[in-house]
């Protein structure tokens, strides 16, 4: 999977829980729950789906690091099964 | 007979449009079954009826809108039969100015009743499918611009898909930021809202307190509990917070309950309201019914279900109308700490800000804490600051041992 189709797949989880980014412009490089309105149950949520279509087990002690749209695609492709 | 009536699911709501039917006459009705969807000016309500029996007559059709405490339908005790129906319908149920020429008192103001709808009264509104209400309501697409495909016109679930993905389409395509549209679901929602809190500070007196709770425990305690489960069982703070008010709530009974006809209620389940932003603005607060008697795993699987649904349109009447205190959690937006203002009638409101690292002194010594400030608005008349003050510092002792807050509790005596 390349890195495009990764990011494809989060803006479709995304969409799944904020239907409303489909209109906006999401700045993939900027703090994701800053631009979309995702409470921790929202999050929850994003990277449970996530888990779900992917297969990647994302640890507690790595949520810290899913800040932008950028570093849950790295962090998703480096991890892939 | 069994009158089953509309039910008031909220302090904000006095009318609802029934949108569909789940039961028809003949149909056997048990304890909690959902038999029918009405809308109200929030959301979508799955009502369930609470007392057994047989469905005789529906007196209100789909699309009409009518009062709380409209008899709905009638239902059937066992050994009654559809005659029983009738002859109760003429004798209780006629409207008042037929019902007698020489009366000395004015009619009760009971049972209204309407006419049964004509179909000429239906006229100009199409009939909607409530799923493709509710997903309406999920993709904030605004029906009034939805071509339905469907008999009679009628909006379905695909009509509803379709308007909103050429409403992507269309907004990928121009470039143009239009500002949402407010809808109406959004204006009835902010006058509903409008309705609740000015009623809430024009009768409540409200006092509030807040405390500062060092969540290091608790939180190396989730972390804990966290690794060894799987994706789908993490446990997040809330659940957590949530947990200790219902605990805490058995030692200061009069923050649970209700203010009813000048007097307080003290309310025997302890149901939480869980304050839900929805995405297109406004708020709900749908109970996490005996949230007390629940261990974390099942409050966690119940909170999630109960946002989901909440945010889809789809809770269930008891939800709506058996909360018995609100605890609203603003930490996700970034706020220290939030005041609320009581959802009447109930008497008291819990509010936490974020968990924020903070300097903290602890037998003398200056250390870096994760801290949540915990608030309590609560109503005067029911209870005084002192009260409030020792259910504060309670919440926290409860908060710094959180293995004790994860067990299915017996009923206790309170």
């Amino acid at each position: 999977m390349t890195e495009n189709e990764v990011k494809q797949v989060a803006l479709s989880v995304l969409v799944s829980i904020a239907p409303e980014v489909a209109d906006a412009e999401l700045q993939a490089d900027k703090p994701l729950r800053r631009q979309v309105d995702l409470d921790s149950m929202d999050w929850l949520n994003f990277l449970l789906g996530l888990n779900e279509k992917l297969h990647v087990e994302i640890p507690e002690a790595d949520y810290a690091r899913l800040v932008t749209l950028n570093d849950v695609v790295k962090y998703l492709v480096a991890k892939l099964p | 007979m069994i009158e089953f009536k509309l039910p008031s699911l909220g302090a904000d709501m006095d009318e609802g449009t029934l949108l569909e039917w789940l039961v028809h006459p003949g149909d056997k009705v048990k304890k909690g079954q959902i038999v029918a969807v009405v809308d109200t000016s929030k959301t979508a309500v799955d009502v369930e009826c609470w007392q057994e029996g047989t469905v005789a007559d529906l007196l209100v059709e789909p699309q009409q809108k009518v009062p709380v405490g409209t008899v709905l339908a009638l239902l059937l005790e066992a050994g009654e039969s559809a005659a029983d129906a009738e002859k109760y319908k003429r004798e209780n149920l006629a409207p008042p100015i037929a019902a007698a020429p020489v009366v000395a008192t004015p009619p009760a103001p009971a049972p209204t009743i309407s006419a049964p709808m004509k179909k000429s009264a239906l006229a100009g509104r199409r009939p909607i499918t409530p799923i493709a209400r509710r997903r309406a309501q999920e993709l904030t697409v605004d029906l009034d611009t939805v071509t339905g495909s469907g008999p009679d016109g009628a909006v379905t679930l695909e009509d509803v898909e379709q308007a909103a993905a050429r409403r992507a389409q269309g907004a990928a395509a121009s470039n143009d930021k239009q500002a949402n549209k407010p809808t109406d679901r959004q204006a009835e929602m902010r006058k509903a809202i409008a309705a609740a809190m000015s009623r809430s500070k024009r009768e409540i007196p409200h006092y509030y307190l807040a405390e500062p709770i060092p969540m290091a425990r608790a939180l190396a305690w989730l972390a804990q509990e966290n690794i060894q489960r799987p994706m789908a069982e993490r446990l997040l703070p809330a659940v957590l917070l949530l947990k200790a008010v219902a605990k805490t709530l058995h030692e200061y009974p009069e923050l649970n309950g209700f203010y009813r006809d000048g007097a307080f209620q003290q309310a025997m389940r302890v149901n939480p309201g869980v304050a839900v932003a929805m995405r297109q603005g406004g708020l709900l607060a749908p109970a996490l019914l005996d949230a007390d008697q629940k261990n974390l795993t099942t409050l966690m699987q119940e909170l999630s279900d109960l946002v989901k649904r909440t945010r889809a349109g789809s809770l269930k009447s008891s939800e709506l109308s058996e909360a018995t205190i609100t605890v609203t959690n603003l930490g996700d937006q970034g706020v220290e700490s939030v005041f609320g203002v009581i959802y009447p009638p109930q008497v008291a409101l819990v509010g936490f800000g974020r968990i924020i690292d903070k300097a903290w002194v602890e037998g003398g010594q200056v250390k870096v804490q994760p801290i949540v400030v915990a608030s309590l608005a609560a109503d005067h008349r029911v209870s005084d600051g002192h009260r409030g003050a020792l259910f504060l510092t309670s919440l926290r002792e409860h908060l710094q041992q959180p293995e004790t807050l994860d067990t299915t509790q017996e009923s206790e005596p309170s």
